[in-house]
């Protein structure tokens, strides 16, 4: 198999929420968490807010530095064998808030080519970069070059955003939430613009969303949290259609349906997720599951394959092969 | 009025990118009680430089046959101090140290203390731990005794008043300019900064000091009333400017006596401090909102 273009290597990201020497809390937003990404592929992740989906972007492009764990491009370990500013032009990220990622006080065409100037390019070059990637997102560089963030409609900034992460000529793109905001028929039209993108330039995406009917769309393979853990992942069509993990078919269950006979008559999942500073023994999802048995209290599962390049973390599939 | 091409904005001019200073100070000229309050610093600024060409008489000379004369004796329009001296004078005169004592500390405290303020507030954690409880000792001292103690360990003089009311102001705002920047530094266009691989200290400059200076700016300007009126006292208490210079603070402090017998008199310095406050403060307030682009 070719090198992954960026994997997660046992990913562990705590945070501190208070209390000293042995009382110290923390909350386990990423706990263990790996996974790869062949070249060109879209990678869908969901779960539940809280699950630790946005912890894992921001580790992925190492806006965070994880506690343990590390990440790998083109099978380099970002820092020792890769440096770090060397590893920014290749994956770049979407954020969900389209207004709060764009510096209130620069113009567009500034936004844009700011990325372009920190790696070298000369102001001119940045700007004419940053024209020609307006114009491939759809703004019309005259008109909307010289424009503040305000002065744009939710849609339009997250071209400008999407833009802007093009401006480093990446190879992956981590979207956290990035469409999310948009109302549908713009969301639509974004969706469409990185499909097209991600044809035109071979990128890799990394698609994070709560919105399975739009992940199931845009993406490959998706991976399912819960609780700062990978709970599922496998291609998009075995993951739908015969998903392995109680988890999984609850989401699944959750996603409305525009079939009245498919309508959903019982809440799939009662309540939130449990607290992340003090998750279940075991299986984290047994309090909630209703097909926990014996060993869900106690024994964390493994990942078990269930099909090819498909692994449930779940011990009802413990007659399959374990892989990790 | 018909509607013709000529009167209808072609959209080429609307969406024409305005330089970002040509915008604020459009926006700027819209607010008339700023632009108000602008003129009236404006020409306390040009009154303290001219002064000596507009006084009418002498501001150290007096005459004690006129002390204590009202508003609008002959010769003296807005009347003499309690050593027979033109009020009028000793007014403009002291424009001249007041604007001084009041504007200078404040500008010194507002470089050093942005640039503690936003290290703190940008680096975060630890750094700003430290940073802020160490102002803190500062800051918990009241602003007066701390201005006192300093002049009173350097000595009396203009330059020793100026270091201890600049000391007196660091910490205050330190304290603004982390808060502003602390919230600034939370904001994803920061986070996407990050991303490209930029600097600190260049994203500090391109993406931070335009969205923090702004609003501890504004503060710093309404430091400036209480900096003429800290000089005030230091001078009150021989630590600051000495007589016979003309000092609004100071004119106060020795015209406090004449409060039962000249009483518009005595108010006329005080006039003139709240003056230079007010019109300074609106006039910080209104650059501030024209520098806010979400207009």
């Amino acid at each position: 198999m070719n090198t992954p273009i960026l994997s997660a290597h046992n990913l562990v990201k705590h945070f501190s929420a208070g209390g000293f020497g042995a009382k110290r809390k923390v909350v386990r937003a990423v706990d263990d968490v790996s996974f790869e990404l062949a070249r060109g592929e879209t990678l869908g992740v969901v779960g539940e807010s809280g699950c630790g989906k946005s912890t894992t972007a921001r580790l992925l492009v190492q806006l965070l530095t994880p506690n343990s764990g590390s990440v790998r491009f083109d099978g380099k370990v970002v820092g020792p064998e890769l440096p770090l500013k060397a590893f920014r032009r290749q994956v770049q990220m979407v954020f969900q808030d389209s207004f709060a990622s764009l510096n209130p006080r620069m113009t567009m065409i500034d936004s844009i080519a700011f990325g372009p100037t920190v790696h070298g390019a000369s102001a001119a070059e940045a700007r004419r970069k940053a024209q020609d990637l307006l114009d491939r997102v759809g703004l019309d560089p005259a008109r909307f070059g010289g424009r503040y963030a305000h002065e744009l409609s939710g849609g339009q900034r997250q071209r400008v955003n999407i833009a802007r992460a093009l401006a480093f000529d990446p190879q992956v793109i981590v979207l956290d939430e990035a469409v999310s905001a948009l109302d549908k028929s713009v969301e639509a039209q974004v969706l469409n613009l990185l499909m097209d993108l991600r044809r035109e330039r071979g990128l890799t995406y990394v698609f994070i969303s709560h919105d399975l009917n739009v992940v199931r769309h845009i993406s490959d393979r998706v991976m399912v949290m819960y609780l700062g853990e990978v709970a599922e992942i496998g291609p998009a069509s075995s993951l739908y259609t015969a998903p392995r993990h109680p988890y999984t078919k609850a989401l699944l269950a959750a996603m409305p349906s525009l079939d009245p006979d498919r309508r959903t008559h019982e809440a799939p999942l009662a309540g939130d997720p449990p607290n992340p500073i003090d998750p279940p023994s075991g299986c984290r999802f047994h309090t909630r599951c209703a097909q926990a048995f014996g060993p869900c209290a106690t024994q964390v599962p493994s990942q078990f394959a269930v099909a090819k390049g498909h692994l449930a973390a779940c011990h009802l599939n413990r007659s399959e092969e374990t892989v990790a | 009025m018909a509607v013709t091409a000529e009167n209808i904005v072609p959209l080429a001019t609307v969406d024409k990118s305005q330089g970002y200073w040509r915008a604020v100070w459009s926006r700027f000229l819209r607010d008339k009680v700023a632009v108000c309050a602008g003129l009236v610093a404006a020409g306390l600024v040009l009154m303290a430089i001219f002064a000596p060409w507009i006084a009418p008489a002498d501001p150290l000379q007096g005459t004690m046959l006129k002390r204590l004369s009202p508003i609008g004796t002959e010769g003296y329009p807005l009347g003499a101090d309690e050593l027979g001296r033109d009020m009028l004078s000793r007014l403009i005169y002291g424009a001249r140290l007041s604007l001084f004592m009041g504007v200078v500390p404040v500008l010194i405290a507002f470089a050093i203390g942005s640039a503690i303020g936003i290290a703190a507030g940008y680096l975060g954690g630890w750094v700003n731990t430290i940073t802020m409880r160490t102002l803190d000792v500062l800051y918990a001292f009241p602003s007066v005794l701390l201005a006192i103690a300093i002049s009173g360990a350097l000595g009396a003089g203009i330059l020793n008043g100026l270091l201890s009311l600049t000391v007196v102001f660091i910490p205050p705002i330190a304290r603004v300019a982390e808060s502003v920047t602390t919230s600034v530094r939370k904001l994803e266009y920061i986070e996407a900064a990050q991303a490209s691989g930029a600097s600190s200290l260049r994203i500090v400059r391109d993406h931070v000091l335009g969205n923090v200076l702004g609003p501890i700016f504004v503060y710093a300007t309404s430091l400036i009333s209480v900096s003429m009126i800290l000089a005030a006292g230091l001078s009150f208490l021989g630590l600051g400017v000495s007589p016979p210079n003309a000092e609004w603070g100071l004119m106060l402090n020795t015209l406090r006596n004449a409060i039962y017998v000249q009483p518009w008199l005595a108010a006329l310095p005080g006039v003139m401090i709240f003056m230079t406050s007010i019109s300074f403060n609106m006039l910080s307030d209104g650059l501030r909102s024209a520098m806010d682009v979400k207009q």
